[in-house]
């Protein structure tokens, strides 16, 4: 049977993977487990979903575990995500003890898992208090934060880090989220999967079926932003860009398409602001989509003429990843991760506003040229960057250095 | 005793090409002012002073360079100083015996620069420079060189990582403090003199690491010939 691993040197080169066997062999048969809050929706379980079975065929023996909560545990938690991100949320002495009772609650039922693991990454704030209720755990603990933590609610993040401050080593997507932690600190970032259906080429029959089916006019110029209906990701900001857009061009149209993630309690709410936001316009698609839409997205997104992606925060932004990885300009909100993969004039542009956006949106209309050479750079800047492939090498050394202890130089002979 | 023959005489050690990579890791350590700066690269950790003079090699980069290391570009960048980012844009890393004298000399121009200004510019609280170290893994290839004719056909196909590791992370790791190819081909006797002198000719600042690659190929192609 062809393995998973073997699919990946004609995109990557073989000399990636052979880096990746090579980082591998000094820790085959270590235990790995992951821990997170959810299987389906976001960006972590993505990951997860691919990464899993890539370890695995490494030969390191890599587990998925997720808790389960109930409401109260969600909504204290997203209050987390928020404050995290800026929000200055006033959390309910209950909801920290739900969130607590829960942790607690979940380590009873992970304990056999997690005590021998050599290694758990625990990603998020919401398993985080878990590492204080494994007694006895044999192995090295991660925290693995993927939110924009730039400038967290301080009250929050002082609950939040003495879970944190217990890890063996804290892993960040970007320098300028990373908190002082008494522990190695690492810099990751996320990753793409390109050979996940959301991101393999589509035939153009393909695109424009789904197109159809949602009544958008594959001829004429197409917007899409894909993500969760959430206020950080600003979807309403988007319809306004598109508004002033359409000033200029009529045939404009825009898709926002997003599906719920199980921990996300809020989703729904902005929802309803967003379709109000729409009103009548019928060049306005708002597309709710069941988690496993992948392939209709990947459509929307080949569809696309510009992908934007207007958050005023982001952890990180991997639906800018996957449409430079389909070779679309990306109009990306001038903030955290997006700063990273979004770069002026040669993948895309940076906005602060609506306004922003809507110059840029008719800028990249009227120079076709130019937005094909930035669709053209945004592939190659993914493939070197951004591919999975990338992401487990430097998971893996980071495994290689909390292992075995080696400061600075990792030599493999 | 021609060249030729005395190579033939010697059993020379062959060259071991390999790869690497960097993975970075923060330090916790930032910087919004001049001052600021100043006072954390007096403690700041080697590594860290490596990685923003070196580092910025192996990361993605769309522009040209305009300064060879972090210190200087954020002070243009960010602080709108131009003449401190052009004093600390002059540094040669590669002719100071080690980092520690390297970071004196960063302090002092950055010391001189504070006594010189009225008022000492603040970056915004979303551009601090922030001190980062890194880790490098090296990695083996399959080749094995015993003649240096063989690079002719490797350095153009050379991936970035290995340029990074033959090129730069070399002077770090060899007593004279030169790229690997140099002792290498040196252990030739006088044979390969002027491609040698044409290799350490090579500037490897400002610069990036695709040129440097460019270059050694045009020194390679200069002076040796295919079998």
């Amino acid at each position: 049977m062809s393995r998973l691993i073997d699919q990946y040197p004609q995109i990557t080169g073989p000399d990636v993977i052979e880096q990746l066997h090579q980082l591998a062999k000094p820790l085959k048969g270590l235990r790995v487990v992951h821990v997170n809050a959810t299987k389906q929706g976001g960006g972590v379980a993505e990951i997860l979903q691919k990464m899993i079975p890539l370890m695995n065929e490494l030969g390191i023996k890599t587990e998925w575990e997720v808790i389960e909560g109930n409401a109260d545990f969600y909504t204290c938690t997203k209050a987390f995500h928020n404050a995290m991100q800026g929000d200055q949320v006033q959390i309910p002495e209950r909801l920290y003890k739900a969130f607590e009772q829960t942790n607690l609650e979940n380590a009873e039922s992970l304990k056999k898992s997690l005590t021998d693991a050599d290694i758990v990454f625990i990603h998020d704030p919401q398993p985080a208090p878990l590492i204080e209720n494994i007694k006895g755990r044999k192995g090295k603990w991660v925290w693995r934060c993927h939110i924009d933590a730039n400038k967290p609610f301080r009250p929050v993040w002082k609950y939040l880090r003495n879970y944190v401050s217990q890890y063996d080593a804290s892993v960040f997507s970007l320098s300028a989220f990373a908190q002082p932690l008494p522990h190695p600190v690492y810099l990751i970032p996320p990753s793409i999967d390109p050979l996940n259906e959301k991101n393999v080429p589509l035939d153009r029959s393909e695109c424009v079926a789904v197109l159809d089916e949602f009544n958008i006019d594959p001829e004429r110029p197409l917007l899409v932003q894909v993500s969760r209906f959430d206020r950080f990701k600003d979807p309403i900001g988007v319809i306004q860009a598109y508004r002033l857009a359409k000033e200029f061009i009529p045939t404009l149209q825009l898709v926002l398409a997003g599906g719920g993630a199980s921990d996300d309690p809020e989703g729904e709410i902005v929802l309803e602001e967003v379709r109000a936001a729409a009103a009548d316009d019928v060049d306005i698609h708002v597309l709710q989509l069941p988690d496993d839409s992948h392939r209709k997205i990947n459509a929307l997104q080949t569809a696309a003429t510009i992908i934007v992606q207007k958050s005023i925060r982001e952890g990180f932004g991997l639906t800018v990843t996957e449409g430079m990885w389909k070779q679309k300009p990306v109009i990306g909100g001038n903030t955290g991760g997006i700063r990273l993969q979004v770069i002026n004039h040669h993948t895309g542009f940076l906005v602060n506003s609506p306004a922003g956006a809507a110059l840029r949106i008719r800028y990249l209309l009227k120079n076709h040229d130019k937005a094909l050479e930035m669709g053209i750079k945004g592939k190659e800047y993914v493939r070197e960057n951004f591919l999975i492939t990338r992401h487990i090498r430097e998971y893996l050394t980071m495994m290689l250095s909390l292992v075995y202890g080696t400061k600075h130089r990792i030599d493999l002979k | 005793m021609t060249n030729k023959s005395h190579s033939k005489s010697i059993t020379h050690q062959k060259f071991v090409l390999r790869d690497c990579a960097l993975i970075a890791m923060a330090t916790g350590k930032r910087a919004r002012s001049l001052i600021g700066l100043r006072d954390q690269l007096e403690t700041i950790e080697e590594e860290s002073i490596y990685y923003h003079f070196w580092g910025g090699l192996l990361r993605p980069q769309f522009e040209d360079y305009e300064y060879h290391n972090d210190f200087a570009s954020w002070a243009a960048h960010t602080l709108n100083d131009r003449t401190m980012a052009e004093r600390l844009g002059i540094i040669d890393p590669t002719k100071y015996e080690n980092l520690d004298q390297l970071r004196q000399e960063l302090v002092e121009l950055i010391d001189e620069r504070i006594d010189e200004l009225e008022e000492i510019p603040w970056a915004p609280r979303d551009k601090q420079f922030e001190f980062i170290v890194s880790d490098i893994v090296v990695f083996t290839t399959k080749q094995a060189l015993s003649e240096p004719e063989a690079l002719l056909g490797i350095i153009p196909k050379m991936s970035l990582g290995s340029i990074f590791y033959h090129f730069i992370d070399a002077r770090r790791r060899s007593p004279q403090r030169t790229d690997d190819f140099t002792p290498w081909l040196k252990s030739f006797g006088k044979r390969y003199q002027d491609l040698i002198d044409g290799i350490m000719g090579i500037d490897p600042c400002l610069t990036s690491l695709s040129a440097l690659r460019d270059e050694l190929t045009e020194e390679f192609s200069n002076h040796l010939e295919v079998n």
